[in-house]
């Protein structure tokens, strides 16, 4: 017993002598998905991966382990898939039973019964863009990683004002969730003190694969005078067919033309390209907005315990909520966490499928704390009050 | 007979007066080759893909260049210019140092997580060393016994005995760090955090912090206040800083760690080198495609040089 004592001191003592922590930091997280239904739109071009989201997670965690390589701090993964009609919280009970971090790709009232399950675990959307979850329905332990629709149509703005092609047209899709991305871009319109002279529905039916051509340029005739056509579609299901088949000659933004993400797979600048390049050798793929917000949580995880030594989630929530948390990631700025909703600052690239075209915010759209937050809803607008202490 | 020493005489005078500034030019391939007298480009040299890191060997007869996209390390003839050979560098190598036995060349593999030692008389990888993901600045302390590895991701300096090839100390620094240098007296470590904003000094003894510099310059966010290159002056007494996409070059007292001056250079810049006789101060500016020099005496920006696309190292032949 006693040589068993004094062997256990021994290590540690030469662990502390290589620079490392003295006991292995270990953090478990899970990436807990909800598969949604199948998504049907016009083109076949561009099947959803199996692993979206997925992928990011699992690069983040190869990165977070080569740093705790040299910390004596260990990071697993695990995943859980669950189908559409099969009940979520079956496995989050599991996972919070483990006492994992977790990561929610689901919708946004699936997320807010599992943070009710165990309201100190920490959690990050990696999924959900809606204002809601952000907002009213916002929880203490969900911090999101995932940008909200909001910051992206902001971004979009800025942009459009930075070139002053301030007179837009607004063609939206039909279902519920086009309507509500309509209403953002009038809303972040409004903020930027651009105009929207005309709007227009999408009600087509047709194959437009084959009627693009002719449809477009007549459904587009009649708009007054505009800069640019801004697309709402949600699912993205027809905007590819509007560039080049308008009656002007105009460019088109939102979910075609020029389109404001999170992360694009034309970002190159800022160390990104080497970002790409792993993704796509663990992958086979493109980064995906999805993987990017999955990877940026991960990381957010292994920088807090890197520089706090614990795997106590509520010291891991309160440091990347802290003035003193910076994550690195490849955006030319360094992101942070909004202490009073828990959504992640970044840089959000606006950019066409082969460029980007600017990184929102731009030069000129200042702020009193940080111009990261002239994107999404501020501090005196927020609806959410859980943050508060 | 008469005639070849004739050419000596008049070569001779003009080499040893006039020193080179050698830019790798990311985006062309190629390096431009800058007289530090006459301030005009020379010569522009063919290289592999995306050449970055470039030194001399201690004669100052080969150019090591990374090639970057061509996985290579390039040996460059520095009279004819010629490609004499490639080196094996690991995979991406982007940032390296020449050991004081002028004999190993310690490479950064920015994609590879992995330091490469290679033996430039043999050709022949000595080490590999794991280090963290995406090294990049490299250091070696003057008495040749440790070699120090910035990796940007895992924002850590790992400090490697030279001999054993192991790491024997790992220290945390601010996000991003991108280049490490030695004082000429070996006590301190100087690293630069690109996206931390800061520069870490350390104590190389016992690898303890002294201080972090910190800049700060009215009108440009903090966040876009980026160290990443930076050089002693010969006397030791200052270091300058350069600040990425803030577009200038900080001034730093070694005794006190303050910043003394902030000086206006070209867009995005990255690195720098003195000349000869540390009168001039030569920056690569990626963004604007230019170098600036400045005149260290008074510390103003003399003239602006255009180079090929996206300078980014820079090294100066005697």
């Amino acid at each position: 017993m006693r040589a068993w004592i004094t062997g256990a001191l021994f290590c540690t003592a030469v662990l502390a002598g290589a620079g490392a922590a003295q006991a292995e930091v270990r953090v478990h997280v899970t990436y807990l998905r909800h598969e949604a239904p199948p998504r049907v739109v016009l083109s076949n071009l561009d099947p959803v991966p199996a692993d979206l989201g997925l992928a990011g997670a699992q690069l983040g965690r190869l990165e977070n382990a080569t740093t705790g390589r040299f910390l004596n701090q260990s990071f697993t993964l695990d995943i859980l898939s669950i189908p559409a009609q099969e009940d979520i919280l079956v496995p989050a009970r599991i996972a919070l039973a483990r006492g994992d971090i977790l990561l929610l790709d689901m919708a946004a009232s699936d997320q807010t019964a599992i943070a009710d399950l165990d309201p100190t675990t920490l959690m990050f959307n990696v999924s959900d863009s809606g204002d809601a979850l952000r907002g009213a329905q916002c929880r203490a332990n969900i911090l999101h990683s995932a940008l909200s629709a909001r910051m992206e149509s902001d971004a979009l703005m800025q942009v459009l004002l930075s070139k002053r092609w301030t007179r837009l047209a607004l063609m939206a899709g039909p279902r519920p969730d086009d309507h509500s991305l309509a209403q953002l871009y009038r809303d972040s319109a409004r903020k930027f003190g651009l105009k929207i002279v005309d709007e227009v529905a999408w009600t087509f039916d047709t194959d437009l694969r084959r009627a693009a051509n002719t449809e477009v340029a007549l459904l587009t005739q009649g708009l007054k005078a505009h800069d640019v056509l801004l697309v709402a579609d949600a699912a993205d299901d027809f905007a590819r067919y509007i560039p080049f088949n308008t009656w002007d000659p105009r460019p088109v933004a939102g979910r075609a033309g020029l389109s404001a993400q999170g992360w694009s797979p034309a970002m190159e600048q800022w160390g990104a390209a080497q970002l790409q390049a792993r993704f796509e050798d663990l992958a086979g793929r493109d980064m995906a907005p999805r993987d990017y917000a999955a990877y940026a949580a991960m990381r957010s995880i292994g920088e807090a315990v890197a520089r706090i030594q614990t795997s106590d989630q509520g010291r891991i929530r309160d440091y990347i909520l802290s003035p003193d948390f910076e994550l690195a990631a490849f955006q030319g700025r360094p992101l942070s966490y909004r202490p009073w909703d828990g959504q992640m600052r970044q840089p959000v690239p606006v950019a066409t499928t082969r460029a980007l075209v600017a990184s929102a915010p731009l030069d000129g759209f200042e702020h009193a704390r940080n111009p990261l937050d002239s994107l999404g809803v501020d501090a005196p607008e927020t609806l959410c009050t859980a943050f508060k202490d | 007979m008469w005639r070849l020493s004739a050419l000596l005489l008049i070569s001779l005078p003009l080499s040893l007066q006039a020193g080179e500034i050698w830019i790798t030019n990311e985006k062309d391939d190629t390096i431009s080759v800058i007289d530090t007298d006459t301030l005009e480009v020379t010569r522009t040299i063919a290289t592999g893909e995306r050449p970055r890191g470039i030194t001399f060997s201690k004669d100052f007869t080969r150019a090591y260049v990374c090639a970057s996209d061509s996985d290579a390390v390039q040996v460059i003839d520095v009279q004819s210019g010629d490609i004499l050979n490639d080196l094996p560098s690991g995979e991406d190598p982007e940032q390296f140092v020449l050991h004081p036995d002028d004999r190993h060349l310690w490479i950064a593999n920015e994609d590879d997580a992995i330091a490469t030692v290679v033996d430039v008389q043999t050709h022949k990888v000595v080490a590999q060393i794991n280090v963290g993901i995406e090294p990049e600045g490299m250091a070696v302390s003057p008495d040749g016994k440790t070699v120090v590895s910035t990796s940007e991701t895992t924002s850590m300096a790992h400090w490697i005995d030279t001999e054993s090839h192991e790491i024997y100390a790992n220290s945390l620094v601010d996000a991003r760090p991108r280049h490490a240098v030695f004082t000429s007296d070996g006590a301190q470590l100087w690293v630069s955090s690109e996206i931390g904003g800061t520069v870490s000094v350390f104590d190389t003894a016992d690898q303890s912090l002294i201080t972090k510099i910190r800049f700060e310059i009215t009108g440009v966010h903090p966040d876009l206040i980026q160290p990443v290159g930076f050089e002693f002056t010969a006397d030791g007494t200052r270091a300058f800083v350069a600040l990425g996409p803030a577009n200038h070059i900080a001034v730093v007292d070694t005794a006190t760690f303050e910043v003394t001056d902030y000086l206006l250079v070209g867009r995005r810049v990255w690195h720098m080198a003195f000349s000869p006789d540390h009168s001039k101060l030569f920056t690569t500016n990626g963004v604007s495609g230019d170098v600036t020099v400045i005149d260290v005496a008074t510390l103003t920006p003399i003239k602006s040089i255009k180079t090929g696309r996206y300078p980014w190292g820079a090294a100066m032949r005697p």
